[in-house]
């Protein structure tokens, strides 16, 4: 394989819009010169609330292995207490990165073998004028800050054009607020070589 | 224009793009958000067609009939249990050489129910008489389907487009979307060549005779064995045709080039591996590790079109290898799977003989891990033909228990 | 579109005596129609003619005195049924022998 496959686990629950988040980020990634962007949502039976992940392949070459994701480099989790019911950093390569959407600040998050990331998003959905747990637009504004891989305007734009209808400035409005305020840790000891 | 969406938004769009007349579906996971999407066209006036809401699959099929037999062009699509439900009509739109497309978004078969992907439900309708596409991408679903709608148009035999639920249906992946204007230079009106005409009444698809039979106007009517015996040779016919329809297509739009199927990294194989729809794609991956760490010379020849199975050509491109591995998504229950029955049947007649390996994967969406296609490859093309009796059985790959 | 290697065979019949030859060897009665009552030929114009509408072999003629095609007829009894003046009476074939 040319060139790497960047591998990012989203894990939400039913309803909580994951999918509508790694969805977006797909199209950003695609317009940030990424030829190659596939999102696979939890194939099957989702209901409201249940613990869902969803599988985001981005590369400069065309993906052709469907399979979802084992060895993510990125997991996002778009609600912390989920973390109680799954095992959402299973598979995740040493050295790779974290971001949670929590009220704790980030020295109660660390992790050892993993650079985490974390913002409050549902307080700062509610502040850019979303309705209480609208938290997917609020993410990805983490998930870009943390990542560095896609810039925000590209990010907001494609936030504004998904959510046409439905508070697209104030969708983009917590992204840019969670860009902001997104607290990134430092990579962990030793120094893995898996992040890419 | 350059678009990520699900592959069930990707063809709504191409059956748009094709300016279907009327849409006859019935809900059935995973193909349901296909024709939500169609309804959703229809009811914003993006899409100038009749939306018939049915109480089957068997009324969406039957309504289909009825449209294209009036003379427009009809749209349907199922999965699984659904297309078992429309399987009589299925039957009849095939014997009575009608123009139909219809997408099969493919699911294994209940019972036990699942709804997750294999491709059971459509071989099981291999023996109907429709022509059957399977795409491993969202370009080839919005592509394939374009081609459908000439195809099925000109040779007059339904048309089949099937791919992957969920690993297409539910994925999200970039494609383009053609402009309107050019599939319309693509994709003449509709036509079928039995349309009513209330000026001239007919009977359409009456009953025959075993044997020949007179008309009223005095003339000899084919008995049901040569009406059989035609669709059978126009189908064999049909395989040359999908090959111009193929390169109008690329002219136009500057994509295509395999219709029939499509080798990857075969032009040096020792070993090829064969598969349809997703799993091909995935394949090509494994290939590249088996090439890389092992010095296998693997290739994937990936079939595009099942029904009519073009024999000479997968006999032209296997012809020479050492082995070939079948991995396929459906079972002939008691026996082995149906696509290495018909690749070995077409090695028949090879000097030498390639080594044809049978592995049963993913039936009601089981895991099918790239690192165990690798495996399972490698240690196949490892011991192929080493074997004092070889075995025909197929291998099952992730077995739970 | 070129379809010239396309014969697209159907099995398709219109209506007209004789798609399954010459069937009025296959009848056990006669229908015989009885002119004073059949409705258009009592006005004279064109009316009812359902005997013509539901024969099965379009053997009856759509006259003013509808005719019908013994070659043809089955003698189902079809137009007997449906004629609303009792005009169609079926008669046993075995009256016509001599003819």
């Amino acid at each position: 394989m040319s060139d790497p496959i960047i591998e990012i686990r989203w894990h939400g629950r039913g309803g909580q819009g994951a999918i509508t988040a790694a969805k977006i980020v797909a199209e950003a990634a695609f317009r940030s010169g990424y030829g190659g962007a596939m999102m696979a949502p939890t194939f099957g039976t989702e209901r409201r609330g249940a613990p869902v992940h969803t599988s985001l392949k981005i590369a400069h070459h065309r993906i052709t292995d469907l399979s979802p994701i084992e060895t993510p480099d990125i997991v996002v989790v778009l609600d912390h207490m989920i973390m109680g019911e799954v095992d959402v950093t299973a598979g995740l390569k040493p050295g790779g990165l974290l971001v949670l959407n929590t009220p704790r600040p980030l020295q109660r998050c660390l992790h050892p073998d993993y650079r985490v990331a974390v913002a409050p998003v549902n307080e700062i959905a509610e502040q850019a004028g979303l309705r209480r747990g609208i938290v997917n637009s609020g993410i990805i504004g983490a998930f870009g800050r943390a990542s560095g891989l896609i810039e925000l305007a590209v990010l907001t734009d494609c936030i504004e054009r998904e959510f046409s209808g439905k508070r697209p400035r104030e969708n983009a409005e917590a992204a840019r607020l969670a860009w902001e305020r997104t607290e990134v840790g430092s990579m962990p000891k030793p120094v893995a070589a898996a992040a890419r | 224009m350059n678009t990520i969406e699900s592959g069930n938004v990707a063809a709504a769009m191409a059956v748009k793009l094709a300016r279907a007349e009327v849409i006859a579906a019935y809900p059935i996971t995973p193909q349901t958000p296909l024709t939500e999407k169609l309804s959703e066209m229809i009811d914003r006036g993006e899409l100038d067609a009749e939306y018939v809401a049915v109480e089957s699959e068997h009324s969406a099929l039957a309504v289909c009939i009825g449209a294209a037999s009036a003379g427009v062009r009809p749209f349907t699509a199922t999965s699984a249990n659904g297309l078992l439900y429309m399987s009589e009509q299925v039957h009849w739109a095939a014997g009575a050489r009608l123009p139909l497309v219809m997408c099969v978004v493919n699911r294994g078969v209940g019972a036990p129910w699942t709804v997750w992907n294999d491709h059971q439900d459509a071989i099981s309708q291999r023996d109907a008489g429709w022509i059957q596409l399977f795409v491993k991408d969202h370009q080839e679903i919005m592509d394939t389907t374009l081609k459908a709608f000439r195809l099925a148009e000109e040779v007059s035999i339904p048309v089949m487009v099937c791919y992957d639920g969920y690993y297409l249906s539910h994925t999200y992946m970039p494609f383009d979307a053609p402009e309107q204007e050019r599939v319309d230079r693509f994709l003449p009106p509709f036509h079928y060549a039995h349309t009513l005409d209330p000026s001239h009444p007919e009977n359409l698809n009456s009953v025959t005779m075993p044997d020949t039979r007179t008309d009223v106007h005095g003339e000899t009517a084919p008995s049901y064995m040569d009406i059989r015996h035609n669709l059978h040779r126009e189908m064999v016919q049909a395989i040359d045709r999908l090959e111009a329809i193929d390169a109008a297509f690329r002219e136009l739009f500057g994509r295509g080039g395999h219709p029939l199927m499509e080798p990857w990294r075969c032009d040096d194989a020792e070993f090829v591996i064969v598969a349809m729809g997703t799993l091909a794609n995935q394949f090509r991956d494994v290939v590249e590790r088996l090439r890389e760490q092992d010095g296998i010379r693997a290739g994937v020849l990936a079939i595009h079109l099942y029904r009519p199975f073009p024999n000479d050509r997968v006999q032209a491109a296997l012809a020479g290898v050492r082995g070939v591995l079948v991995y396929e998504k459906a079972l002939s229950y008691g026996n082995q799977g149906p696509l290495y029955g018909d690749v070995r049947s077409a090695l028949y007649d090879c000097e030498p003989r390639p080594a044809v390996e049978n592995f049963i994967v993913g039936l009601g969406g089981a895991g099918i891990r790239t690192g165990e296609l690798y495996r399972t490859a490698r240690q196949a093309c490892l011991e192929i033909g080493r074997q004092e009796t070889p075995d025909d059985a197929p291998h099952w790959v992730g077995l739970g228990v | 579109m070129t379809r010239d290697l396309f014969e697209i065979m159907t099995s398709n019949a219109e209506a007209g005596p004789g798609d399954a030859g010459r069937t009025g060897s296959w009848r056990v009665e006669r229908p015989v129609i009885d002119l004073a009552r059949c409705t258009p030929a009592k006005r004279g114009k064109a009316a009812c003619h359902l005997c013509w509408l539901y024969c099965p072999d379009g053997v009856i003629s759509k006259d003013l005195e509808p005719e019908i095609l013994l070659e043809y007829c089955k003698g189902c009894g079809i137009c007997a049924e449906e004629c609303p003046t009792q005009a169609i009476r079926m008669v046993a074939e075995a009256e016509f022998v001599e003819e």
